[in-house]
């Protein structure tokens, strides 16, 4: 991009494509597709490579920031996933009398909530400063609501869960009149994780689509389904571990209702994308992360339905559903920071709107105008 | 950009509630006069107190050895070299912009005739055509739609009476929910506010890590805007490429200045977030650019991810009932014991 004889001194610089000039395609068709033909004896293609479409960029560097979020959040947006279907669960087993199910999945809400607050709060660039996300309601945030309903499952849950360990150890514990304040609250609090399981389970969706990262904006109407999805289906397999099988009909149920989910919903939301947008789900680690998850729920579904009824098949099946969850979850997340990185993915889609706008005539709605 | 305008918002300190609010501030910067001193970059680090960015390195690009906007970089000079056919591009470019009849005042009939003068008069342009060096200050936008005050969950990121979006350092928690929320790259968390020297000096205690973990951007100077001061980066430029005043006042020069360098023939100027129909509502750093904005590593169609939120929030809300309605079945399928 230089037009110094002195240039030829500097160190490479990335490859930068061109827009627009039919001089630079033909160019680039010369030296691509043309002299391929001529390296082999294969006939020469009829038609030329399909070009990606040209942009620029500022020496390839990006245009929108990743968040800096590491390994913490990826593993947050899969424990509270689980922890909020196994809320779900838990009240379903508390109306419909399944005392080892309701426990169990009880104490798993607990158990991922309370590791996954903890990584949030070790992901925070200040983490002594948690509890400022409880300073204000702020319906334009998600992050904001989704804090208030972490906060109002954590604790219900917590109550749900203190109720359930007073039992395990024989009501031995010295709580003397808070026992019967504890127990009395219990239905109240089981009832509490009902309702916000599925907000729990699904407002990261939401919030991981209220930013400018590529990957993750272009999903926003379609990230939702896939979330609760793969939380109803991580949820039911947890629940298929601890629990003997005789109590996890439902779960059995959900975790093949989730898997059904699962593998609709990815597909619809990758074909409502902009393709090039849509990219990072495909490449790299992402792309095997969620090739992974796929298989594995396929798995998951079908040792459920085939083999439920035993304790160890059911089991298994189980750990194959939740490892499929978490590996959503890591793919999902990595391919909207990777989107960010390369300014590609925030270029060509915006170019691409922008364009279809004005040759449909909207013209008065460009950041950039003439006059 | 589907169905619904995005609000229309000249200044926004209305909706912060202020009971006196003030005019709304901002910055223009007319790159077509900027000469890469880089005053403003270093006027920006001094009164601020911002941290060296890490180890002096060349980039490789140009004249800029800064890389970016960040946490320690408020003010960022970008600089692009560019030959014959890539000036003739952006100027084709521009003209296309203006033939698409952008937000236009005056008849249809006016435009004519002066898209054919500057159509003419293309061909002694004061430009230089086998080469230019196009030089640009770039710097927070200061959004009427501000994507990292929307989705900031703390209220550490507020709009002030000036209708500028400033960080509260002692509020934020360092989520980074703002860094991603933002069309434009601008904020982004101090991870390592250390100030290194070349000689690997020891700074004092009170030097290390200012403000280390919290959400930085550019805050137009607050704390000058407050005494009635130039920002730093606007007082320094020997050029007056960055001019700071009333949002009105810049957007009026910035619409005078774009006129005159069509009338001298450079169609490859154009404006960028003056319009207040644009996907952030407008912006209060208002440019003028001479190529297309991703050249200068800006978005072509920025667009605040909260103006689908609503949208979002009803998709998910019918996700969430969906589990919750799929629960109920597994327990009414799955209920045989």
């Amino acid at each position: 991009m230089t037009a110094s004889e002195f240039d030829s001194y500097r160190p490479p610089e990335p490859p930068r494509r061109r827009r627009g000039s039919g001089k630079g395609r033909r160019r680039a068709a010369g030296s691509g597709w043309l002299r391929r033909g001529a390296e082999g004896a294969r006939e020469m293609p009829v038609v030329p490579d399909a070009e990606v479409e040209p942009y620029s960029s500022y020496y390839g560097r990006p245009v929108v920031k990743a968040p800096p979020w590491k390994k913490e959040v990826a593993t947050y947006l899969f424990l509270g996933g689980v922890a909020g279907g196994s809320g779900l669960l838990a009240f379903g087993a508390q109306l419909t009398d399944r005392p080892v199910l309701r426990r169990n999945a009880r104490l798993s809400a607990l158990t991922t909530v309370g590791v996954g607050s903890l990584a949030l709060v070790a992901d925070l660039g200040r983490p002594e400063r948690f509890l400022n996300m409880l300073r204000t309601i702020k319906p334009t945030s998600p992050m904001s609501l989704g804090s208030w309903v972490l906060a109002g499952f954590g604790t219900s849950s917590g109550i749900a869960a203190a109720g359930e360990v007073d039992r395990l150890l024989g009501e031995r514990l010295p709580l003397g009149p808070i026992r019967a304040v504890l127990h009395g609250a219990e239905p109240a609090a089981g009832a509490m994780m009902g309702l916000l399981g599925s907000p729990l389970a699904g407002y990261t969706a939401v919030l991981l689509s209220d930013t400018a990262m590529p990957t993750w904006n272009a999903a926003r109407g379609d990230l939702p389904f896939l979330f609760v999805s793969s939380a109803a289906l991580a949820a039911s397999g947890l629940a298929m571990i601890t629990t003997p099988v005789e109590e996890t009909g439902p779960a059995q149920a959900l975790a093949v209702l989730g898997v059904a989910g699962d593998l609709v919903a990815e597909p619809v939301m990758v074909s409502r994308m902009d393709p090039v947008a849509a990219e990072p789900l495909h490449r790299g680690t992402p792309g095997q992360l969620l090739t992974w998850s796929k298989r594995l729920a396929i798995a998951g579904g079908v040792g459920t339905l085939l083999g439920g009824r035993n304790r160890w098949v059911a089991a298994a099946s189980g750990a194959a559903l939740l490892t499929s969850s978490a590996l959503t979850r890591f793919g999902v997340f990595q391919a909207g920071i990777n989107s960010a990185k390369d300014p590609r993915y925030t270029i060509e889609p915006q170019r691409r709107r922008l364009e279809a706008r004005r040759a449909a005539g909207q013209t008065g709605d460009s950041i950039t105008t003439a006059v | 950009m589907t169905s619904e305008p995005v609000q229309q918002r000249p200044n926004p300190t209305g909706d912060a509630h202020y009971d006196h609010p003030h005019s709304r501030r901002g910055f223009f910067t007319d790159t077509s006069i900027c000469i890469g001193c880089k005053a403003c970059e270093v006027a920006c680090k001094e009164w601020n107190r911002n941290p060296a960015d890490g180890d002096y390195e060349i980039l490789g690009s140009s004249y800029d050895n800064t890389g970016a906007l960040g946490a320690d970089t408020w003010r960022h000079v970008a600089f692009i070299e560019q030959d014959r056919e890539r000036i003739e591009e952006a100027r084709e470019s521009g003209r296309k912009l203006v033939d698409l009849g952008m937000p236009q005042v005056g008849p249809p009939q006016e435009r004519g005739v002066a898209d054919g003068a500057a159509s003419s008069s293309a061909t002694h342009t004061p430009d230089t055509p086998e080469f230019r060096w196009l030089m640009s200050s770039d710097v927070c936008k200061h959004c009427t739609n501000a994507g990292c005050l929307d989705v900031c969950p703390t209220g550490a990121l507020f709009r002030t009476e000036y209708g500028t979006v400033v960080v509260q350092e002692d509020i934020c928690n360092g989520c980074g929910t703002c860094v991603a929320g933002c069309p434009f790259g601008v904020i982004e968390r101090r991870e390592d506010g250390l100030v290194s020297t070349p000689a690997g000096r020891e700074m004092p205690d009170t030097v290390k890590k200012p403000q280390n973990g919290v959400a930085q951007k550019c805050t137009l100077c607050y704390d000058r805007m407050k005494d009635d001061e130039t920002p730093a980066c606007a007082k320094t430029c020997p050029t007056t490429s960055i001019k700071y005043g009333e949002r009105e006042d810049m957007l009026a020069a910035a619409h005078e200045r774009v006129a005159q360098l069509h009338e001298q023939g450079m169609t490859e100027a154009r404006l960028y977030g003056a319009n207040p129909d644009d996907g952030v509502g407008g912006t209060g750093s208002i440019f003028l650019l001479l190529d297309e904005p991703e050249v200068y590593g800006l978005p072509p169609d920025p667009r605040v991810p909260t103006a689908d939120l609503a949208h979002t929030f009803k998709r998910a809300g019918v996700a969430m009932a969906g589990m919750a309605l799929a629960t109920a079945t597994a327990f009414m399928v799955g209920g045989r014991r």
